[in-house]
C-alpha cells in the first residue's frame, strides 16, 4: 500500500511517454489489467483490518481511475494525431484539372435562334416549321408575288424545276399555317432559307425567323410596339429604333426597321408589315374581320451585330476556333 | 436611280439642305443609298485656253503649253496627248487645291518650269476618265471658275427604289414626292404641242392591243446630225449615270430621265413601210443596239416593219434601224407597253435596260403625248428639222382602267391606331395626285395613271402612313387572350437534345444543305439526290440525303487546322427522293474522331472506338425514357466499315445508322481515322413516353452471375433476348459486365459475363426458384445460341 503513490506516478509517466496505441495498451495491461500492478494491490486488501479496508480500497480505485483517465486522454490524442497524419498523406493538388468530358457548345446561329424563340415564346408565339424545298405557290404566288413580278428579282431563287424551289424566305410557313389554322394565330417560323447569291456579305444559305400575329384589331401600333421591345431586349441596350416605309408584296404597309446602337449609324435589321389582304384571301381568312402583322429577320445578321462577328462566311466554315467562342 | 439634286430643284424648291432631303426621302420609302458631290473637293480651277503647244525639249511625251487663264498667260508642262493649241480645258492655277488636298505649286519638269496643271476629269473627281485633259466647249468663257462653268456645286442622290415605285423613276416623279413631303408646289415640265411643218405620216398598227394599247409616232425630217449635244444636257445625263451618245439618242434619254417615258428614235430611211406592234413570230431574229443577235421567242413583243422586227418593244431597239451620224430623217416613238407584256422578257435574254426597268414597273399610260411633244421641242432646238403630225394608234378598250378606290376614314384609324384628321388625309392624297370625292364614310379616290401600285384601300392607307411618317405613328403593346398552350410532356425538345450532346462534348455545326454530287454519292448509294437547276457551283449542286458529307467536310476542315479531337453534331433536314414524293426529314447526326477523352493528365491516350459513338447515341435515345424501343442491328452501308455498321431500328423500322467511316473514305477525304458517325431521324428521338409508377418491392433482390461462352458471331442481343425470355417474370435486370476473348477460351469463341437480378414484389424468392430460373436460362442458351457455361 505504501507504494501506491509511486505506482500511480510511474504509470502516469509511462502513459505520457507512450507514443503508439500499442505501447499505450501495454501500459494499460501492466497497471490496470487483471494481473496489473494497481489491480494487484486490491488483492492485498485482505491483509488489512475491516476498518482500514474501505478507505484503502477507495484510494486504490481512485488511483486506477486517475490512470484510466490519463490513458483515455492519451489514446484520443494519439488517434487524432494518426488521423491527421493519414489525411495529410491523402492531400491532392486541387489545382490539377478535373477528370471528365470537355463540354461542347451551340452554334451561334442556334444560340441566337433560341434566344429569339424564347422572347416570342414567352408572349405566346408558338414555333411553326415547314419544308425547305417549297413549291412556287407557297413561296411566291400565295404571298402576292405572281410570276414575272419585279419583286421576284429581289429573290435570287434556286430552282429544281418549273414548280419546285428552295424557299427564299420562311414566309411560306405563314401561308401553310394560315391555310390550316383559324385566327388568332401567333407563330414564329425559324429556319434555313436560300438565295442564289454568294459573296462577302451574301451566303447562299442563311437563317430567318418569320413572325406572324393575326387577330382582331391588330394595328400598325402593335407591330411597332412588338418590334421595338424585341430589339431593345434582344440587344439588352436602349437601342434607337426607326421605321422606314418599304415594299414587300405580302405586306401593306411595308416597313424596314433600322437600329442605332449609339454611334449615330442606322443599320437595317429587319423587314415587316401589316399582312396584305390578298395573302389573307389566299389562305381563306377574311381581311375585314382580321388584321395582322408579319416580320422577318436574318438570324446571321442579328448574331453578327450581337457578337461582333465581321464575316458572314465564318458561320458555315464550322471552324472549331470560331464555334468555340460561343459557349 | 441616280439624279442631280439641282435638276430636281428646278421643279421643286423645298427649304431644306441636301442631307435633310436625303433623310426625308429615305424615311418616306425612297431609300437613299448614297449622296455624293458631282465633282471632288477642289478650288482654284478655271477655264483655260491653250494658246500654243510645243514639244518639250527633254521629254518625248510632254508638251510645253502657253495657257491663258483670262488674266495672264503662263507656261504649263502637260503630258496629255490631246493638249493642243486652241483647246479650252480645265486649268488648275498655282495655289489651286485638287481632291485629296493636292496643292498645285510651281514646278520644274525636266528642267522646264510649269505654272499650274491642265486637268483630266478624274483629277477633278468628275469621273474615272483619264483619257486626256478635259475638252470644254469652244465658247467656254476663259477665266471662269470651272465649278461655276460646269455647274459643279451639285450632288448626285442615288435612290434604291422598291419595285412598286415605278412612278418615281424620273425627275418629275421624284419632284412630286418631294412636293408632297414638304407641302410645296411642284412645277410642271413645259411640253406644249409642236405644230407640224410637214405632213409626213408613218402608219402604226396595234396587233396586240393588250400588250400595247397606245403608240404615238412622229416623223421629223431634215435634222442636222452633225451638231453636238449641248453641255447642259450632256451634264444632266452624266449626273444620272447616262452616257452621251448622239443628240437624238441623248434627247430620248433626257425625256426618259425627266418624265419617266422610255422613247425610241428610228432612222426613218431604214424602215420599210408601216409599223406593226405585235408578238414575235417563230424563227425571227433581231440584231440589237448592243450588237448581239438574238433569236426572239414568241412571247416577246416587237416593233416590226414590213421586213420584220426592228425593235424589242420596251426593251431595246434594233441596230439596223438605229440613228447614226448619217441619219437625216427620224421616226420618234413614244408608247405604252403593258407591264405584264414586258415583265421578265428582258431578263430572259439576259438584258436589263432603263426602258425595260420602267415598263416592267409601269409607265404612266397618259404620258405619251406630252413626252413626244417634249422630245420634239428639244430635238428642234438642238438638231433642227421639220416635224410631221403626231400619229396616235390606240386600242381604247385595252388601256388600263382608271382605278377608283373606296377609302374609309374609320379603316385608316383602325389600321394605324390613330385618327388622322380628314383635311390632312385629303391634303396628302391630293398632293400625291389622287382625286378625292367625299362619300359617307370617307372618300372615293381616283388613282392617277402613274400609280400602278395602288388598287385597294390599304394601299392608300400606306400612302397616308408613309407621308405622315411611320415614326410619328403611335406605339402599342399588343394585348391578347391568355390561353394555356398544349405541351406534350412525352415529347422532348430539340433544345434538350442539343444540350445533351453539348454536355457530352459535342460542338454544334451548321453545314450547307447542298453538296457536291460525287461526295453525296460516296455517302449514299440508295437515293438519287435531287439536283438544283441553277447551282452556284459544283460544290453546291445536290440536296443532301444525309448530314454525314457536310460533317465529314467540317471534320476535314478542322483536322487540317490541327484540331485533333473533334466531336460535331448537326440537326437539319435531309432530302430523300422516294417513289413519288420527296421526303424532307429532320435528323440529328454526329461525327467523332481523335482520342476518346481530351488530352490531359488523367486520360487522352486512348483512341475512340465504335462503342464511344454508340454510347453517346444511346444516351440520346434514352432521354425520352424509351431507350429500349431501339435496337442496333449489324448492317452494311456504302460509307461505313463493313464490320462496324449498325442500322438503328425503332419498332422494327429503320430510323438511322451508326458506324465507322469506311477506311477508303477516310483516305479519300484525307482524314485522320478512325472516324465514327451516327444519324437518326429526329422524330424517333424526340417522341418519348410518359412515366408510369409501379410500386416498390420491400423484399430483397437475388443476383446470380453467369459466364457463358458463345461463338464470336453470336450477337449479345440474341443472348440477352434468350435470357429475358427464360429467366422468369421476376427478372429485374440483365447486366453484361465483361466480354473476354483469349487465353482459356477457344479461338472463335468469346466469354460473356452476365449478372442477373431477380426480385418478387411481395415475398422473398427462395433458392430453388432462382436455381430453376438459372437452369432454364442455361439450357435455353445452349440450345438456341450454342452457348455454354464457362468451365
Amino acid at each position: 500500500m505504501e507504494n501506491l503513490e509511486t505506482l500511480l506516478a510511474q504509470g502516469k509517466q509511462a502513459v505520457a511517454e507512450s507514443d503508439t496505441l500499442a505501447a499505450l495498451d501495454e501500459i494499460r495491461v501492466q497497471y490496470l489489467g487483471k494481473k496489473g500492478e494497481l489491480t494487484s494491490l486490491l488483492k492485498g486488501l485482505g491483509k488489512l483490518s475491516a476498518e482500514e479496508r474501505p478507505a484503502a480500497g477507495a484510494r486504490i480505485n481512485e488511483a486506477k481511475e486517475a490512470l484510466q483517465a490519463d490513458i483515455t486522454a492519451r489514446r484520443e490524442a494519439l488517434e487524432a494525431a494518426a488521423l491527421e497524419a493519414k489525411l495529410a498523406a491523402e492531400t491532392v493538388d486541387v489545382s490539377l484539372p478535373g477528370r471528365g468530358q470537355s463540354v461542347g457548345g451551340l452554334h451561334p446561329v442556334t444560340r441566337t435562334l433560341e434566344r429569339i424563340e424564347a422572347f416570342f415564346g414567352s408572349i405566346g408565339y408558338s414555333v411553326a416549321e415547314g419544308p425547305e424545298i417549297e413549291d412556287d405557290y407557297h413561296n411566291f404566288e400565295a404571298l402576292n408575288i405572281p410570276a414575272h413580278h419585279p419583286a421576284r428579282a429581289m429573290h435570287d431563287t434556286f430552282y429544281f424545276d418549273a414548280h419546285r424551289l428552295l424557299r427564299t424566305h420562311t414566309s411560306p410557313v405563314q401561308v401553310r399555317t394560315m391555310e390550316s389554322q383559324e385566327p388568332p394565330i401567333r407563330i414564329i417560323c425559324p429556319g434555313r432559307v436560300y438565295r442564289c447569291d454568294y459573296d462577302q456579305t451574301h451566303s447562299p444559305m442563311f437563317h430567318q425567323v418569320e413572325g406572324l400575329l393575326v387577330d382582331r384589331n391588330i394595328t400598325f401600333a402593335d407591330l411597332k410596339g412588338t418590334l421595338e421591345q424585341f430589339l431593345r431586349e434582344f440587344f439588352e441596350e436602349d437601342v434607337k429604333v426607326r421605321f422606314r416605309p418599304s415594299y414587300f408584296p405580302f405586306t401593306e404597309p411595308s416597313i424596314e426597321v433600322d437600329i442605332d446602337r449609339g454611334d449615330g449609324k442606322w443599320l437595317e435589321v429587319l423587314g415587316c408589315g401589316m399582312v396584305h389582304p390578298k395573302v389573307f384571301e389566299c389562305s381563306g381568312i377574311d381581311p375585314e374581320e382580321y388584321t395582322g402583322f408579319a416580320f422577318g429577320m436574318g438570324v446571321e445578321r442579328l448574331a453578327m451585330l450581337r457578337y461582333g462577328v465581321d464575316d458572314l462566311r465564318l458561320f458555315f466554315e464550322n471552324d472549331l476556333r470560331f464555334l468555340g467562342q460561343f459557349k | 436611280m441616280k439624279f442631280s439634286e439641282q435638276w430636281l430643284r428646278e421643279l421643286v424648291q423645298p427649304q431644306i439642305g441636301t442631307q435633310e432631303l436625303a433623310d426625308q426621302l429615305s424615311l418616306s420609302g425612297l431609300e437613299v443609298d448614297d449622296v455624293e458631290g458631282v465633282a471632288g473637293d477642289f478650288t482654284g480651277v478655271v477655264v483655260g485656253e491653250i494658246l500654243t503647244a510645243e514639244q518639250h525639249p527633254n521629254a518625248d511625251k510632254l508638251q510645253v503649253c502657253q495657257v491663258s487663264d483670262g488674266e495672264q498667260t503662263v507656261q504649263v508642262v502637260c503630258g496629255a496627248p490631246n493638249a493642243r493649241a486652241g483647246l479650252k480645258t480645265a486649268f488648275a492655277r498655282v495655289g489651286a487645291v485638287l481632291p485629296g488636298n493636292f496643292k498645285i505649286k510651281k514646278a520644274k519638269l525636266r528642267q522646264v518650269e510649269s505654272f499650274g496643271m491642265l486637268c483630266a476629269e478624274d483629277e477633278l473627281g468628275l469621273s474615272e476618265d483619264h483619257g486626256g485633259i478635259m475638252e470644254l466647249a469652244a465658247d467656254a468663257p476663259v477665266g471662269q471658275d470651272i465649278r461655276e462653268f460646269l455647274n459643279l456645286n451639285d450632288t448626285i442622290i442615288d435612290v434604291d427604289l422598291t419595285p412598286n415605285r415605278g412612278d418615281c423613276l424620273s425627275i418629275a416623279g421624284m419632284a412630286r414626292e418631294v412636293g408632297v413631303l414638304n407641302k410645296v408646289a411642284v412645277a410642271d415640265v413645259e411640253a406644249s404641242a409642236v405644230a407640224p411643218l410637214v405632213d409626213d405620216r408613218f402608219d402604226v398598227q396595234l396587233v396586240d392591243g393588250h400588250a400595247c394599247p397606245r403608240y404615238l409616232g412622229r416623223v421629223i425630217r431634215n435634222i442636222n446630225p452633225g451638231v453636238e449635244t449641248p453641255q447642259w444636257l450632256q451634264e444632266k445625263l452624266r449626273r444620272s449615270g447616262v452616257r452621251s451618245i448622239d443628240p437624238v439618242v441623248d434627247v430620248t434619254n433626257y425625256v426618259l430621265l425627266e418624265l419617266g417615258q422610255p422613247m425610241h428614235a428610228f432612222d426613218l430611211s431604214k424602215l420599210d413601210s408601216g409599223i406593226k406592234v405585235r408578238l414575235a413570230e417563230e424563227g425571227e431574229k433581231l440584231v440589237l443596239l448592243d450588237g448581239q443577235e438574238v433569236a426572239l421567242s414568241i412571247d416577246t413583243l416587237v416593233i416590226a416593219d414590213a421586213k420584220g422586227p426592228v425593235a424589242m418593244a420596251g426593251i431595246m431597239g434594233g441596230e439596223p434601224t438605229s440613228v447614226t451620224d448619217a441619219t437625216r430623217n427620224i421616226f420618234l416613238e413614244s408608247a405604252f407597253f403593258a407591264p405584264l407584256a414586258i415583265a421578265g422578257r428582258a431578263r430572259s435574254y439576259g438584258l436589263h435596260t432603263d426602258s425595260s426597268h420602267r415598263f416592267e414597273r409601269g409607265v404612266d399610260w397618259q404620258l405619251q403625248r406630252k413626252t413626244i411633244e417634249r422630245a420634239t421641242a428639244l430635238l428642234l432646238e438642238i438638231v433642227g428639222g421639220e416635224p410631221g403630225p403626231v400619229v396616235e394608234a390606240i386600242a381604247e378598250a385595252d388601256l388600263p382602267a382608271v382605278r377608283k378606290v373606296h377609302l374609309r376614314h374609320g379603316k385608316v384609324t383602325a389600321v394605324l391606331a390613330l385618327e388622322i384628321p380628314a383635311p390632312e388625309i385629303e391634303e396628302i392624297l391630293t398632293r400625291l395626285g389622287m382625286q378625292l370625292d367625299a362619300v359617307e364614310d370617307g372618300w372615293q379616290v381616283t388613282v392617277p395613271s402613274y400609280r400602278f401600285d395602288i388598287s385597294i384601300e390599304v394601299d392608300l392607307i400606306e400612302e397616308i402612313a408613309r407621308v405622315y411618317g411611320y415614326n410619328n405613328l403611335p406605339v402599342h403593346t399588343p394585348t391578347a387572350a391568355l390561353p394555356i398552350p398544349p405541351i406534350a410532356e412525352a415529347r422532348l425538345t430539340l433544345q434538350s437534345l442539343r444540350r445533351h450532346l453539348v454536355a457530352r462534348g459535342y460542338q454544334e455545326a451548321i453545314t450547307y444543305s447542298f453538296i457536291e454530287t460525287g461526295l453525296q454519292k460516296s455517302f449514299d448509294d440508295q437515293h438519287e439526290a435531287i439536283a438544283l437547276a441553277n447551282p452556284i457551283s459544283a460544290e453546291m449542286a445536290v440536296m443532301r440525303t444525309t448530314l454525314w458529307p457536310g460533317l465529314a467536310k467540317a471534320l476535314q476542315y478542322n483536322q487540317h487546322r490541327q484540331q485533333n479531337r473533334v466531336r460535331l453534331f448537326e440537326t437539319g433536314q435531309r432530302f430523300l427522293p422516294k417513289a413519288n414524293e420527296l421526303v424532307q426529314e429532320n435528323v440529328i447526326a454526329g461525327i467523332l474522331a481523335g482520342s476518346r477523352d481530351a488530352e490531359g493528365w488523367t486520360a487522352g491516350k486512348e483512341k475512340l472506338d465504335f462503342f464511344d459513338a454508340k454510347g453517346d447515341l444511346e444516351s440520346l435515345l434514352a432521354l425520352g425514357g424509351y431507350g429500349d424501343r431501339f435496337t442496333f442491328v449489324a448492317d452494311r452501308h456504302v460509307a461505313l466499315h463493313p464490320g462496324q455498321t449498325a442500322r438503328i431500328e425503332c419498332n422494327g423500322e429503320t430510323v438511322g445508322h451508326i458506324g465507322a467511316l469506311h477506311p477508303s473514305l477516310v483516305k479519300k477525304l484525307d482524314l485522320n481515322g478512325p472516324v465514327y458517325l451516327f444519324e437518326v431521324a429526329l422524330e424517333a428521338v424526340i417522341s418519348g413516353k410518359l412515366p408510369r409508377f409501379s410500386s416498390l418491392s420491400k423484399f430483397p433482390e437475388s443476383r446470380r452471375d453467369l459466364a457463358v461462352v458463345a461463338d464470336q458471331t453470336t450477337a449479345f442481343e440474341e443472348i440477352r433476348q434468350v435470357v429475358e425470355a427464360e429467366a422468369g417474370e421476376f427478372l429485374q435486370q440483365v447486366t453484361l459486365f465483361d466480354v473476354y476473348q483469349g487465353q482459356g477460351i477457344e479461338p472463335g469463341r468469346k466469354s460473356l459475363a452476365l449478372g442477373l437480378t431477380w426480385q418478387h414484389p411481395s415475398r422473398t424468392l427462395n433458392e430453388e426458384e432462382i436455381n430453376s430460373a438459372v437452369n432454364a436460362v442455361v439450357s435455353a442458351l445452349r440450345e438456341r445460341c450454342g452457348a455454354t457455361l464457362r468451365e
